[in-house]
Parts: C-alpha cells; structure tokens; sequence
C-alpha cells in the first residue's frame, strides 16, 4: 500500500525545482536602484542614447529615405503629403 | 507570479532608520587603516554618506570640517563613508577639501544599506549610547542650524 501513496521522486524533484525558479522569478522584478548606484547608470556608457548628434543623423538619413517626414516625434507619416 | 513583489515595493522605500533606533555597527577600511564603531562608542559619532559625483556632498564638506573644528574637542568624532564604486574618483574630490576628519570606504554600500540611506548625501547623528539622534538627507548650507543644534545637544550630555 505504501508504494500506491508514494510519490515518485521525479515528480517530486520536478515540484521542487518549480517551487525554486518560483522563488527566483519573483524577487527579480523589485530591486530599486539604491541612491549610491546612480553614478554608475549616470555615466555615458549606459545612456540608452550614447551620443545624441549621432542619433540625430541616423534619425534624419532613416527618416528621409523612408519618406516619412516629421518621424517618431509627429503625427501622420509616410505619404509626404503635409 | 513576477508581478506580485511589485505590490510590496513601496515597503523598500519605508522611512530611514528611526531616531532612537539603535545605530547598526560597522568596520570599514580608511586611508590611514580602519574604523570601527565598535572603537567610537562613547564618542558622538556623525556618519556622513557621500560620493564624488553627488553635488550637495561636495558642498557639505567645508561645513563638515567646519562641524569638526568646533565639537571635535567636545567628543565628536566625523565618519564621512565614501560610496564611490571607484575610489580613485573619491581620491580626486578629496584633494579639493581641507579634510579634518575620518574618510571610509565603502564602494558595495554595506553600511549604506544598514543605515537605511535614502539619499545622497545623508548624515546620521548618533550619540554616545550608539542610538541614532538624527537622520538628515541632504545638504542645504543654509539650513545647517537643526543638524548643528542636534550635534550640541548630543555633545553636552
């Protein structure tokens, strides 16, 4: 009767690497940044625009190509009708 | 699942160690070796935390060295706990200012975090038991007269 009730152990090693990767999931969204981290996501390489002439250009040559005047910034786009 | 922890967030952001509370013990190294609190009890201790890229802190330490001029006779011992992640760049600041005082180091925020710092700068008074007198976030040079007062009052006893 015993062996009826027993779970098999791979299930159970299954549940319990669910219950860690639970675990792991759910403490990695809530992290703030502490006040004496900000001066390494201050500095230029963690810009998520690094140089913004640079940007400007790329914008500008896309935008052109693409016919798509006025670009993210304005409404409409694409028939270069305005 | 991963939305949940969202929900308890704003208790990260719970207020800075109380006044009162006992002051969480530290040992950190300096430029001329190593502070302890355990060393310091007895003493009325001002735990500056600062870094070479925070403005406010770079204002702070000519009143800092001022502070220490006046109560140092009185028992006042300054800890002024550097977060720089690069200690060179605390080197740098440091060559600005007359420094009367201890410089820590403390670039994995260990102490920062056991002090409950929620600001750049911020200075934690505390007394000659080791309980916390005051927490202060922020420098203003002009509204320096609280923290001044708190340090008399903790000196004279």
């Amino acid at each position: 009767m015993l062996e009826v009730t027993r779970l098999p152990a791979r299930r159970v090693l299954a549940a319990a690497l669910l219950a860690v990767l639970a675990a792991l999931s759910s403490s990695c969204a809530a992290t703030a940044v502490k006040p004496w981290d900000r001066d390494l996501l201050a500095q230029p390489r963690m810009q998520f625009v690094p140089s913004k002439l640079q940007y400007a250009i790329d914008r500008h040559i896309y935008f052109s190509k693409e016919g798509s005047t006025g670009g993210m910034e304005l409404g409409g786009g694409g028939c270069g009708c305005n | 699942m991963a939305l949940a922890p969202l929900a308890h967030a704003p208790e990260a952001h719970a207020k800075a160690a109380p006044a009162n509370a006992v002051a969480p013990r530290f040992g950190l190294p300096t430029s001329a070796g190593k502070v302890d609190s355990d060393s310091l009890r007895g003493h009325v201790v001002l735990v500056d935390f600062w870094a070479s890229w925070c403005g406010p802190c770079r204002q702070s330490f000519p009143w800092l060295a001022a502070m220490h001029d006046r109560y140092a006779a009185k028992g006042l011992v300054i800890v002024a706990v550097n977060l720089d992640k690069d200690r060179a760049r605390a080197g740098e600041f440091l060559e600005d200012y007359r420094v009367p005082f201890t410089v820590a180091f403390d670039p994995a925020g260990k102490t920062a975090e056991a002090f409950q710092v929620k600001a750049m700068p911020t200075s934690i008074i505390v007394d000659r038991s080791g309980a916390i007198v005051m927490t202060h976030a922020g420098f203003d040079a002009k509204k320096t007269d609280a923290m001044e007062a708190a340090l008399e009052e903790a000196c004279s006893k």
